[in-house]
């Protein structure tokens, strides 16, 4: 019947729009391609921090410095051919994220040039910026032959155990090999020969894929095989079975790798994941309960990690006349770094970083941040830190598998935690722990890792917000109807 | 470097640095998706209009006002929208333009019935091979009803009739 046809040309094109402009409709409204928003983002991302090395060479030298050209070309580079690979295989990815990437690792590149230039006021001093700039372009490759090799993101579902396996051989690698004086106690490193790698970054991730594949097949056993008990739900004993592997897990990491943040980092994302795939806020409960537990049994008996402790809870105890036994300075220096640059900081280039003696370049880069750009400065970090996470959520939330959902939680917590451990440690709100501040700090392993995790989130955004399919025309033949039906109802 | 270039230069890249985080959040208010939804601005205008369209009049259909159908305004050319008539979503039309509408409380269906004899997946209005909109009931617990017969075919749908889900009448207008 032509009379109800309504793919004519009668209703096509100008008439529905402005239809829709005069009653009140309801269209399904598909996410916008945005490459080209992303494109003058990341041409914003990539001069704010040439901004910041004009900055520093002025105010350290009088005179713009020379290798700004190469380090700004160097970047540009590596953030036109990340677009250019999005643009042609992740169309539809949010176009905020790689952005907001680009310009903490460029504002990191920048800090550490700076730090560089201090020379050898600074402690154990040499050249990092080249190496890190190396380090980018490898993070860079690694996050385009993610984008390339990963065709759906739900491929990754596959290899669920093979993961877990994996994480478990990366964690457990760096407690066999032999440890050195200078990782200052902490065995997260692998090391050949002069190069070292932090197989803990890596493990982050794919640790993730474990648990979203695991959970995405048993959260509804996690969930409703549950008795009430006060208001609560409690799991029952055998739902608890892997929540107390992973917890004696990361216990084990602290006790022979006396890695206070990883362990954190591990257990707090297992919590979060099972929060997020059950809806029960037991689980919560039982993992703080957990938790608290299981550092105090630590805190007590590992002489490491009570070091850690003491400094938290007084961190000027060792600019005492009579400083006590163990005690560390750095968090004192840190905060007394905060504290000299203010609201709005002493300018780039013009702080004393060479005060904060220890890991200036990588766990401690905040305090640098803190004196140079103030507290001004530092908040616009974090909320960048805060909208990298805000993104992945919101792919979390787009997205249309169980999985992907998982996944992309899982990552933008995993990155929220590891920022949280970092700047709350720094900050000294929590005991201080060895963990590098994503794409800021120095450090080859944790900036080619957090490139691949930007990287899968993109992925899962890119087939979160991808239009769906136009739908297959119903067929008459009764077969085919009643498998249409049949997969509706 | 004289000290007010150098604390130009620093409130300056400051402020650069805000400025970035005050775009990417403008990026993502102008990057919302999901369900848009549009309200009638132009009901009184198109009022009027609907009454200057007679049969045979030009070529666009009459403008829909609220009120019951027009049925005197009938004329060649199919069905342009979905219409709500009672229920909590009174008033709600779906521009139809060749897609299928899913109707039921699950979240996803193109209405979203809010409706305590709805089923999650309860029928779907969808277009047949000819274009012909067709009502098909989904297996619901309560039925689909057009006028007062219960639908079990898929049955096909002429403006103005009656879709009965719940308390949730609908029916397409041209």
């Amino acid at each position: 019947m032509s009379t109800f046809d309504l793919s004519s040309s009668q209703t096509g094109g100008e008439e529905p729009r402005r239809r829709r402009r005069e009653n009140t409709t309801i269209t399904p409204q598909g996410a916008p391609n945005r490459r080209n928003t992303e494109l003058v983002l990341l041409a914003f991302a990539v001069v704010v921090p040439m901004l910041a090395y004009a900055n520093v060479g002025l105010a350290m030298d009088g005179k713009l410095p020379s290798g700004m050209l190469a380090y700004g070309l160097g970047m540009g580079v590596l953030a036109l051919v990340a677009h250019l690979v999005l643009r042609r295989f992740a169309p539809y990815a949010d176009p905020l994220l790689l952005p907001l990437a680009t310009l903490l690792n460029g504002l990191g590149l920048v800090m550490i040039w700076r730090l560089d230039k201090a020379g050898s006021l600074l402690r154990n001093n040499f050249e990092a910026a080249s190496n890190q700039l190396m380090w980018s372009a490898l993070g860079v490759a690694l996050f385009i032959g993610v984008v390339l090799v990963l065709k759906d993101h739900r491929i990754l579902q596959r290899y669920t155990y093979i993961s877990m396996v994996v994480a478990l051989v990366l964690l457990a690698a760096p407690a066999f090999f032999p440890s050195r004086a200078e990782d200052f106690g902490a065995k997260i490193w692998i090391r050949f020969g002069s190069f070292s790698i932090q197989p803990g970054e890596f493990a982050k991730i794919i640790l993730t894929v474990f648990f979203s594949g695991y959970l995405m097949v048993k959260r509804d056993a996690l969930a409703l095989a549950s008795r009430r008990f006060m208001g609560m739900y409690l799991p029952r004993g055998r739902d608890l079975g892997p929540i107390i592997v992973v917890w004696l897990l990361s216990i084990l990491i602290l006790v022979f790798e006396t890695d206070l943040g990883s362990s954190f980092l591990f257990f707090g994302l297992f919590v979060v994941m099972l929060y997020v795939a059950t809806e029960r806020t037991s689980w919560i409960v039982f993992g703080l309960l957990m938790s608290i537990s299981g550092a105090a049994l630590v805190a007590t008996s590992e002489p490491h990690v009570k070091t850690r402790i003491d400094a938290w809870l007084d961190p000027m105890a060792a600019f005492a006349p009579k400083p006590p036994a163990n005690s560390t300075e750095q968090i004192g220096q840190t905060l007394m770094a905060f504290g000299s640059g203010g609201t709005t900081g002493t300018g780039l280039g013009q702080g004393r970083s060479w005060l904060i003696q220890f890991a200036a370049k990588s766990d401690f880069i905040l305090g640098s941040f803190g004196e140079e750009l103030g507290l001004t400065g530092l908040m616009a970090i974090f909320l960048l830190y805060g909208l990298i996470v805000q993104r992945g959520l919101r792919t979390a939330i787009a997205a249309r598998d169980p999985f992907g959902k998982l996944l992309a939680v899982g990552l933008s917590s995993a990155f929220a935690l590891q920022v949280f451990v970092v700047a709350g440690g720094v900050t000294g709100l929590i005991p201080l722990t060895g963990m590098t501040m994503p794409f800021l700090a120095q450090g080859g392993s944790s900036l080619v890792a957090n490139w691949a995790l930007i990287a899968i989130l993109l992925k899962i955004s890119d087939s979160a917000r991808r239009p769906a399919a136009e739908p297959a025309p119903t067929t008459t033949v009764d077969g085919a109807t009643e498998q249409t039906r049949g997969a509706l109802a | 470097m004289s000290e007010l270039t150098l604390t130009v230069m620093r409130l300056g890249f400051l402020a650069v640095l805000w400025l970035f985080v005050i775009v990417a959040v403008q990026v993502i208010r102008s990057d919302l998706f999901g369900t848009k939804v549009n309200q009638r601005t132009a009901r009184r205008a198109a009022a009027p209009a609907a009454a200057g369209a007679g049969p045979g009049g030009p070529a666009r259909p009459p403008q829909q006002a609220s009120g019951p159908p027009t049925q005197g305004g009938r004329r060649r050319g199919g069905p342009t929208q979905l219409v709500v008539v009672q229920g909590s979503l009174a008033g709600t039309t779906v521009a139809l333009q060749g897609q299928t509408i899913t109707l039921g409380r699950a979240h996803d269906s193109t209405i979203v019935l809010d409706d305590d004899y709805a089923s999650s997946r309860h029928a779907r209005i969808y277009p047949d091979q000819t274009g012909q909109w067709t009502v098909e009931d989904l297996g619901s617990t309560n039925g689909t009803y057009l006028d007062r017969q219960r639908l079990t075919t898929p049955t096909p749908l002429q403006p103005g009739m009656p879709i009965r889900i719940g308390r949730t009448v609908i029916e397409l207008r041209k």
